[in-house]
């Protein structure tokens, strides 16, 4: 645990949301808020919903129920910029781009081909020393390691500056270094850049250790709060129950 | 057009060059190959190859559906069947649960199908095989215009749409995470190949178009490194097999389509030698 307290100045709302695909309803009156400044990591089961979720709050699908984006004083603020970060980019590895083309083709409307500005090239430092990969600038894409890759990613996702950071299973498939550098780069921004972050992982020991706030959703929210609150849950413990049985895991 | 055949005397002296079809057909082939290799480079990315030998035999559809329906002009009943094709395989692709290269195999199939059910009905293709393998000895002046004004147009486009279909290229979810439109880009791109194809194929060919998009960006893709390297070595490669092949067909007195082709797979048989060796 890091950081346990809230910046208090801006929070994201989730009120009533429900979801429905197909005649199913994926997610059923989830209320929650994710607090700027922290790191709240969701979890719960394959088909709980974290995903549907995380597309409904970045509004790639139609949901019932609201979502607030409010400031210090709770007044609504009307325009959320958010950063997104998927699961293991897949792309073919042998494309001629490398590290400099992505962002450069990010950040300016100069076709890449016709060279990068100083001014870009700039900016793509500067993201790039904010995730400790400045050493990855002209690397081809295609070379850059699962780890890597992530926290390139996390790079143009901080550009333009979110207030809502989405890590989406970033760090499956990852190895542990490679996972341990990502969660504590997360957490210098989380420190840095003035931002709410919601990130899904399966990793319940690194949610444990990371984690300001979490989640715990099957369809809807069965409990919210400090990782301890929530790990020592009975309704955790009716989710996870098997796991729980063989060995505290986030331990 | 007097001046530059004229320049072109005082700086080419070449032999070749004395005929005014050879002039033209070099000017042809400075104007269509840098867009071609352009082009290729990101249908070679997005895995678009088979899209674009679809879109080429689907010409021959355009010019039978454009005697039916009373289009005087062969070009322009080619263009704009190219752009509505285009976009159709670019739909069925998106709504078809099924993969991409059986659609795109059965829509060009299809239309070559369907062309020459209509050109040959009476016995009458003869005179559109020259569409097979192209012409381009018989570029005219007023073509070269519209060579210039494709190639004008098209690099504008290029240029506009280029950030934007490298992102989608790489990864659509990423692309759309970062504010690209990436439907609207692929149709915008799909319809600009169509488009290039069309102009192209009364000069290159119905059967080596697609080689010739495709070949120079395979054969950079295999030395390159990066999106500027591949562009830049994709534009040279079509140049200089588009000015050997031209100048090959002369002396060989054979179809320049065929030998422009011919050196790009060379060139690319050459890149794929020394893709280990450079790229490790």
């Amino acid at each position: 645990m890091l950081n346990r307290d809230a910046c208090r100045l801006c929070r994201i709302d989730l009120s009533h949301v429900s979801v429905t695909r197909g005649g199913q309803e994926v997610l059923h009156d989830v209320n929650m808020h994710i607090h700027c400044g922290q790191l709240t990591m969701l979890i719960g089961q394959n088909g709980a919903g974290k995903t549907t979720l995380i597309r409904a709050l970045l509004g790639e699908i139609p949901y019932q129920g609201s979502i607030r984006h409010e400031d210090g004083d709770q007044h609504e603020v009307p325009h959320l910029t958010k950063g997104y970060v998927p699961q293991q980019l897949e792309f073919d590895r042998d494309m001629p781009v490398t590290v400099r083309d992505l962002m450069a083709a990010s950040f300016s409307k100069r076709p890449v081909w016709t060279g990068i500005s100083k001014k870009t090239d700039e900016k793509i430092m500067k993201a790039l020393e904010r995730v400790h990969a400045e050493g990855l600038i002209m690397r081809p894409l295609g070379r850059c390691s699962g780890g890597e890759l992530q926290r390139i990613l996390l790079a143009l996702a901080m550009e333009p500056a979110p207030d809502l950071l989405v890590l989406d299973e970033p760090i499956s498939g990852v190895d542990e270094n490679g996972q341990r550098l990502f969660l504590d780069t997360v957490n210098e921004l989380r420190f840095g850049a003035h931002m709410a972050i919601l990130m899904v992982s399966h990793d319940l020991k690194l949610v444990h250790e990371y984690a300001d706030q979490v989640i715990l959703l099957d369809r809807s929210v069965l409990v919210q709060g400090p990782p301890q609150v929530v790990f020592g849950s009975a309704e955790f413990g009716s989710v996870f129950g098997k796991r729980r049985e063989r060995a505290p895991l986030w331990k | 057009m007097e001046m530059i055949d004229h320049l072109m005397d005082v700086l080419l002296p070449l032999e070749a060059l004395r005929f005014g079809f050879m002039k033209h057909a070099l000017l042809a082939v400075l104007l269509l190959t840098p867009l071609l290799g352009l082009l290729g480079t990101m249908a070679v990315n997005k895995q678009m190859a088979f899209f674009s030998d679809a879109l080429g035999h689907s010409a021959l559809t355009g010019i039978g559906l454009g005697i039916v329906l009373g289009i005087r002009s062969d070009l322009l009943a080619m263009l704009i069947f190219g752009v509505i094709w285009a976009l159709l395989i670019i739909l069925i692709r998106h709504k078809a649960q099924t993969s991409a290269d059986t659609v795109i195999s059965v829509c060009s199939s299809t239309s070559v199908a369907f062309g020459l059910v209509i050109l040959s009905r009476g016995g009458g293709f003869a005179k559109y095989s020259s569409l097979l393998i192209g012409d381009i000895l018989a570029v005219t002046p007023n073509d070269l215009l519209l060579l210039l004004l494709a190639l004008v147009l098209g690099s504008g486009l290029w240029m506009y749409m280029y950030n934007g279909l490298l992102l989608t290229s790489i990864n659509d979810s990423l692309a759309h995470s970062r504010g690209v439109r990436t439907r609207v880009l692929e149709c915008a791109f799909a319809v600009l190949v169509a488009i290039i194809v069309m102009l192209s194929i009364r000069w290159v060919g119905m059967m080596l178009i697609n080689a010739l998009l495709i070949l120079p960006a395979a054969a950079a893709r295999n030395l390159a490194r990066s999106s500027r390297q591949h562009a830049c070595l994709s534009v040279l490669f079509a140049l200089v097999s588009g000015i050997t092949g031209l100048f090959s067909a002369y002396s060989w007195n054979t179809s320049a389509g065929a030998a422009i082709v011919i050196y790009a797979a060379a060139l690319y048989t050459i890149s794929l030698l020394l893709k280990g060796k450079i790229k490790g």
